[in-house]
């Protein structure tokens, strides 16, 4: 039986096994959403700003590790999209991003809401496709899925002109894709694995670098078994976090600007440093010259181009790091050598020695709230097992900093792109997929105003987000380098004439809270995790002056970090 | 700083051109020349690619024009022997006993008059970028009406070849 494009497009996503489509109507769409409207298979989520589509798929995505699924117009629906898409490519989140096109005979001619769609994503995305046939659509499909979710991943667009969708063509479903141009390594070099194995079991001070890649890798357990095979310490990144427990003592906390004291000076002071899924980031680096400069390099990573691309290294492994990281536990453990922290005892001395330095600390008997000690709270009426997406400022780097991860795919943030805006809307993806799952969408004022519109979206799922809002009446970050780097020139920094978000959260038929004083954070915080079927809009008053600490200057080295305004490092 | 050819075998779709000329702008990297074709294979284009760059700048450049979908095989023909070859049209004022001159010298360079006026010659002249460059340092200077130049193709020398399967 022929179907149109349109029953082809969303039967092509039932066979892809898609659960939700996250996506907003409109003209060059609307035979795709008549398809959508005579089945029951496919759940489309209506947002209500395409950027908020992107950013729940990608939510969904990186809580699950399968793809996440966005339908948009043409024209505005697409550039809406975006943003959403370049910040799911800087996190390789596997993305399918269907647009919908003019009809292909208008193609070129200025036509209402149209844009070269390809062209304007193709520098955010994996990979792209214009179908212009119908009997190419089918394929395209499942090309696009591949591509988004093998190899290192990424999103993937697919432009669908609004006639292709109307042609009529046999339906059949390719059950495998192969592609010429296109073919993703999967195992690492043996001889290249077995240098590194040497290398890691001749250090006398080692370290260990992990980062997103392990996760989306699925490794999180393999690398937990070789960590504690090697006794080294661990730092994971930013978009890494998770992926070893926090909790374990062998981790040294996150690494980079505002990485912890430990992890930075380990880093430094390394003899061998194993990088696994991380991709040597600027933030993560700071300056080249300066970093880790006593150490050999060895990096597992599937992107051969993310390798020796700011950082020259030794070592290098072009692999998934699942099937690297079990080669490299088999050959330790048939090695004669008995690696472990015992054996590192001089080393970790050391690194206890930085860790006493307690360089997380805060004022705890301040009067005003201090925005870490919210997260803790977060952390110790969560037990730790939420699910946590953050916007993008300092409330981010304290949720990095102070929530313990334990579990890989728990912390979602934007760690390339560093996107204000994607929080509540990514929040929205990760309820959706755990719908059982304590769910806390770490922001702030201004953050959580760049997409606030989705709690309508929220109110129409039934989707019980837990917002916390570390409200300190500025951009924090933005004010916190104009406090270092400008002289307390504090330009258009300040959130003036903010909304009453208990208000606004009720409007939109939601719980609303304020919170002022350190006392009422616990009970506040309680009071909203019981509320297991609303969403809570916590607003907390916190201290307007705190800045986020450690922190190295962009283009210093690890050993120059600043602990706090008082504590200067040599 | 050195200068490097690379050679290209890509799917020989819309838009294959603007994903390796963008990926050139978006990264900061040089492209001198850039010449593209379709190969006896119609589904394939051959693309012949001068840039510049350090060691580490061409490796990324190689890597990251390897990570492009679309992008079958490359090869970096100077990293062994290799031919490469461009071809020029040149017009050029031809009168009087200027047109003698004029065809003595296209011949020293191997070149063809292929179009012929009253006033003008069109030269057809192939080689290295260097020997079309010397061709036209050997011209009057106000004799040439204009020049367009094709950008390198280049092969590997001996049984290497850049090739499907």
């Amino acid at each position: 039986m022929e179907l149109t494009g349109a029953e082809i497009l969303v039967r092509a996503l039932k066979d892809e096994g898609v659960e939700y489509v996250f996506g907003y109507p409109g003209g060059a769409v609307l035979h795709i959403y008549d398809a959508l409207y005579k089945q029951e298979d496919v759940q489309h989520i209506l947002v209500r700003h395409e950027q908020g589509a992107a950013h729940a798929a990608d939510g969904y995505a990186r809580s699950t590790g399968r793809p996440g699924v966005v339908l948009v117009t043409s024209g505005p629906g697409a550039t809406n999209a975006v943003t959403g898409i370049a910040t799911a490519y800087m996190d390789s989140i596997p993305l399918v991003v269907i647009t919908g096109q003019v009809h292909t005979y208008a193609i070129g001619s200025d036509a209402f809401q149209e844009v070269d769609s390809v062209g304007i994503t193709r520098p955010c995305v994996k990979h792209n496709f214009l179908v212009k046939d119908v009997r190419d659509l089918a394929t395209t499909i499942k090309k696009a899925f591949f591509i988004a979710t093998t190899g290192r991943p990424g999103p993937v667009v697919v432009d669908v002109p609004k006639d292709v969708t109307a042609h009529k063509t046999e339906y059949s479903y390719p059950k495998k894709v192969s592609i010429r141009s296109y073919k993703p390594v999967t195992e690492g070099h043996p001889g290249q694995i077995k240098k590194a194995v040497e290398l890691l079991l001749s250090a006398k001070r080692p370290m260990i670098y992990s980062g997103g890649g392990v996760v989306l890798g699925e490794a999180s357990k393999s690398l937990t078994e070789f960590t504690r095979l090697l006794g080294a310490p661990i730092t994971n990144t930013l978009m890494g976090l998770g992926a070893y427990p926090a909790t374990d003592p062998q981790f040294v906390g996150m690494l980079g600007m505002h990485g912890t004291y430990e992890a930075n000076m380990a880093m430094h002071e390394c003899d061998v440093l194993l990088a696994i899924g991380a991709r040597f980031d600027d933030r993560v680096v700071g300056k080249v010259e300066l970093f880790s400069p006593g150490s050999k390099k060895i990096h597992i990573d599937v992107d051969p181009s993310s390798i020796s691309k700011s950082v020259r290294v030794d070592v290098p492994i072009v692999g998934q790091v699942e099937p690297v990281l079990k080669e490299i536990i088999r050959l330790i453990k048939e090695s004669r050598q008995k690696p472990g922290k015992a054996a590192l005892a001089e080393w970790w001395k050391q690194i206890d020695q930085w860790r006493a330095r307690n360089c997380l600390r805060y004022d705890r008997n301040s009067k005003l709230i201090k925005p870490q000690y919210v997260i803790e709270q977060l952390y110790e009426q969560t037990k730790g097992d939420a699910f946590v997406t953050s916007d993008v400022g300092q409330h981010q780097m304290w949720a990095a900093q102070f929530y313990k991860f334990d579990k890989p795919r728990r912390w979602i943030n934007s760690g390339g792109l560093g996107t204000m805006g994607f929080g509540l809307p990514a929040a929205m993806g990760v309820q959706l997929a755990h719908p059982k799952a304590t769910v806390a969408c770490v922001t702030g004022e201004a953050s959580i105003m760049m997409c606030i519109q989705e709690l309508s979206t929220c109110k129409q799922y039934g989707l019980p987000i837990k917002i916390v809002n570390l409200n300190n009446r500025y951009m924090g970050m933005v004010r916190q380098w104009q406090e270092f780097f400008y002289k307390g020139r504090y330009s258009h920094s300040y959130m003036e004439a903010l909304p009453d978000f208990v208000k606004l959260a009720e409007s939109f038929g939601h719980v609303g809270m304020r919170i002022e004083k350190p006392g009422d954070v616990q009970p506040a915080m309680k009071e909203a995790l019981k509320l297991k079927d609303r969403l809570v809009f916590m607003d907390f008053i916190t201290d307007q002056t705190e800045n986020v600490y450690p922190m190295i200057e962009a283009g210093k080295g690890h050993h120059e970090m600043h602990l706090s305004l008082e504590r200067e490092l040599a | 700083m050195m200068r490097h050819i690379i050679s290209i075998l890509i799917e020989n779709e819309s838009g294959a051109l603007s994903r390796v000329a963008g990926l050139f702008s978006a990264r900061g990297y040089n492209i001198e020349s850039l010449t593209v074709a379709p190969t006896e294979d119609p589904s394939l284009s051959r693309m012949t690619l001068v840039t510049s760059g350090t060691e580490e700048i061409i490796e990324q450049i190689t890597k990251q024009l390897n990570k492009l979908v679309d992008v079958v095989r490359l090869m970096d023909l100077t990293e062994g022997p290799h031919i490469e070859r461009e071809m020029m049209l040149i017009k050029v004022r031809a009168v009087d006993g200027g047109r003698d001159e004029l065809k003595r010298l296209a011949d020293i360079f191997r070149g063809h008059i292929i179009d012929v006026t009253d006033t003008s010659y069109t030269i057809e002249l192939t080689g290295t970028g260097e020997k079309l460059d010397g061709f036209i340092q050997a011209l009057d200077k106000k004799a040439i009406l204009e020049v367009v130049r094709s950008g390198v193709s280049g092969i590997a020398r001996g049984e290497k070849s850049l090739r499907v399967g």
